[in-house]
């Protein structure tokens, strides 16, 4: 009995000194003089845990803190970064990488790693460490997504139920018989839809599949490449990147200044089975309304009110929602919990206006839902006060991942730069 | 017989001059009617600096292809569009080239004039005539 005493005594010792280290290292942590570059909210800092990996794209972290950083381009043949902080400053020392593939799509869940390139989704082992227990055993889950180039990139979260979900983006900007030519209207039905713009779902535990194996869990998503599973909810959330190009394909119902200026870009809150509407519609968040897209008979005026959903919150167009968490972290300030970040990639095609996003927003929430309003978190990754040209972006945020401290990590795939934003008063 | 010769070569040298002239009025007046075009089917993704977009709209601006001899292929990603995967200047571009061939030849000449000459390009301008010959094998 004492023996079992002092065990008890010593394993709560242990593990409340484990705890005190976790929950004071984001205080201990200093860091970058310049806050990495960014500009943050008061009682915020940042630094640079890594730098020049290469385009990283979606990032975990794992319970022990190593980061894995999908890669869209291969780093020595290796498409998936390991990277580990062993003295405890919060920057990385050591760099592996594995895995022969490109893509955007990484997450944990429970004992395992998920990765995706731009067709499949694999699966690999976690030991306790929370490490990969054989790089080269990675099963193949998924397989066989449409990849044609254009939103191509495969974006991944699991729900609590044995089951993954992965975006498939649509091959098209609107669905059009000529893909972005001027005036040319849209397919009817559209014939994307079967195999694209949508969510599917699929099981954890199941080896090759694909579309016949796996459910089209939503459709009607032009473009999703942030999403996450929200576990307050219990609901999977997507971020939709909006339709290009109202101006030059339809010049004679849209100015430029509209055509820059809409349609919105979206989060929407996900059953299954929803269809959010795309190519058929696009999203105006000045109107508040559904909007009849020009291929398919819109002149800007008309609304379609029925048949697809309303977003939970719309942003301003072609911002391009890259990265969308839910902070379930107790680091930040108690209004930051289950709230959502979403990393705006940054926009392209306002121009003539100069570009928009190239930063990280928050989304706060209340009894389970958006506010309706949303603020710049994090911003100054580009480098310029201004975005003219999107070449001229130094950084470009991209993924979002929570650490086990609360603390939250960007990555940019533009020069490969990972970033930790802590809040330290 | 000297004087009649240098006689001839002043007047080669006036002809000459003022034929230059001519021609840098008209490549002038072709590349302000290019931009014109450019800012309306060109601009919205290949960018106001010709930079493109990384990763998903081809850069103009230092472009090898577009700085090249080759005009005929330039005219037909005009005419035709391009939605091969291939890299350009060692860059894959995801989004398809559409077509633009409502265009006339003398806009697709003076757009192309516009494009070689703009931001750092320094390549020679682009003929009616030469839209007009490369067009008619495309059919």
């Amino acid at each position: 009995m004492k023996k079992v005493t002092q065990f008890l005594v010593f394993s709560s010792l242990f593990i409340s000194m484990l705890l005190a280290h976790v929950s004071v290292s984001a205080q201990n942590i200093k860091p970058d003089e310049d806050n990495a570059g960014l500009t943050l909210p008061k009682g915020f800092a940042a630094l640079k845990v890594a730098d020049n990996l290469g385009r990283t794209r979606h990032i975990v972290v794992n319970k022990q803190g190593a980061i894995y950083a999908k890669l869209e381009r291969l780093d020595n043949g290796k498409g998936v970064l390991v990277l580990k902080d062993t003295d405890g400053d919060g920057r990385a020392e050591t760099k592996t990488s594995f895995g022969n593939y490109t893509g955007t799509g990484i997450a944990i869940k429970g004992n395992y790693l998920y990765a995706a390139s731009n067709k499949e989704v694999f699966k690999y082992a976690l030991n306790d460490n929370g490490d990969i227990v054989d790089e080269n055993a990675a099963a193949t889950i998924v397989t066989g997504l449409v990849d044609k180039g254009q939103h191509n990139s495969k974006s991944i979260t699991l729900d609590n139920a044995g089951n993954i979900y992965v975006n498939v983006g649509a091959p098209s900007n609107s669905c059009q018989e000529k893909d972005r030519t001027k005036g040319s209207m849209g397919m009817m039905p559209c014939p994307i839809l079967d195999s694209a713009g949508g969510i599917w779902q699929f099981k954890v535990d199941q080896l090759n599949q694909s579309y016949a194996s796996g459910v089209r869990y939503a459709t009607g998503l032009r473009n999703v490449v942030g999403l996450d599973w929200n576990n307050q909810l219990n609901q999977l959330f997507v971020t939709q990147h909006g339709r290009d190009m109202l101006n030059n394909l339809f010049p004679d119902l849209y100015d430029t200044t509209i055509s820059a200026e809409l349609p919105s870009e979206t989060m929407y809150a996900i059953k299954k089975g929803d269809n959010a509407g795309w190519p058929f519609i696009y999203y105006d968040h000045v109107k508040g309304k559904k909007m009849m897209a020009p291929e398919y008979g819109g002149d800007g005026v008309k609304t379609v009110d029925d048949k697809y959903i309303n977003p939970a919150m719309a942003f301003p167009a072609h911002m391009a929602p890259n990265g969308l968490l839910f902070y379930t972290g107790n680091q930040f300030p108690a209004r930051y919990k289950n709230g959502a970040f979403i990393a705006f990639h940054g926009s392209w095609n306002r121009s003539p206006l100069p570009q928009e996003g190239y930063y990280v927003v928050f989304v706060p929430y209340e009894n389970g839902k958006p506010t309706g309003k949303w603020e710049v978190f994090a911003n100054g990754f580009s480098g310029k006060s201004v975005v003219k040209n999107p070449r001229d972006a130094q950084h470009r945020p991209c993924g979002l991942a929570e650490g086990p401290d609360g603390s939250l990590y960007i990555s940019d795939d533009v020069k490969g730069t990972i970033y930790r934003i802590m809040y330290q008063k | 017989m000297q004087r009649i010769y240098l006689t001839f070569v002043v007047l080669f040298l006036f002809i000459a001059g003022a034929s230059a002239q001519t021609n840098n009025k008209l490549v002038a007046a072709s590349i302000a009617r290019g931009k014109t075009v450019y800012l309306q089917r060109c601009m919205v993704c290949h960018q106001a600096d010709g930079g493109g977009v990384p990763k998903l709209n081809a850069p103009l601006d230092a472009s090898t292809a577009v700085n090249g001899s080759d005009v005929s292929k330039l005219i037909k990603y005009i005419v035709k569009g391009f939605a091969d995967r291939v890299e350009i200047d060692g860059e894959l571009y995801s989004n398809a080239m559409p077509a633009a061939a409502d265009l006339t030849d003398q806009q697709i000449a003076d757009v192309l004039t516009f494009i070689r000459s703009n931001w750092s390009n320094k390549a020679g301008p682009v003929s009616t005539l030469q839209v007009k010959q490369t067009r008619s094998k495309l059919k």
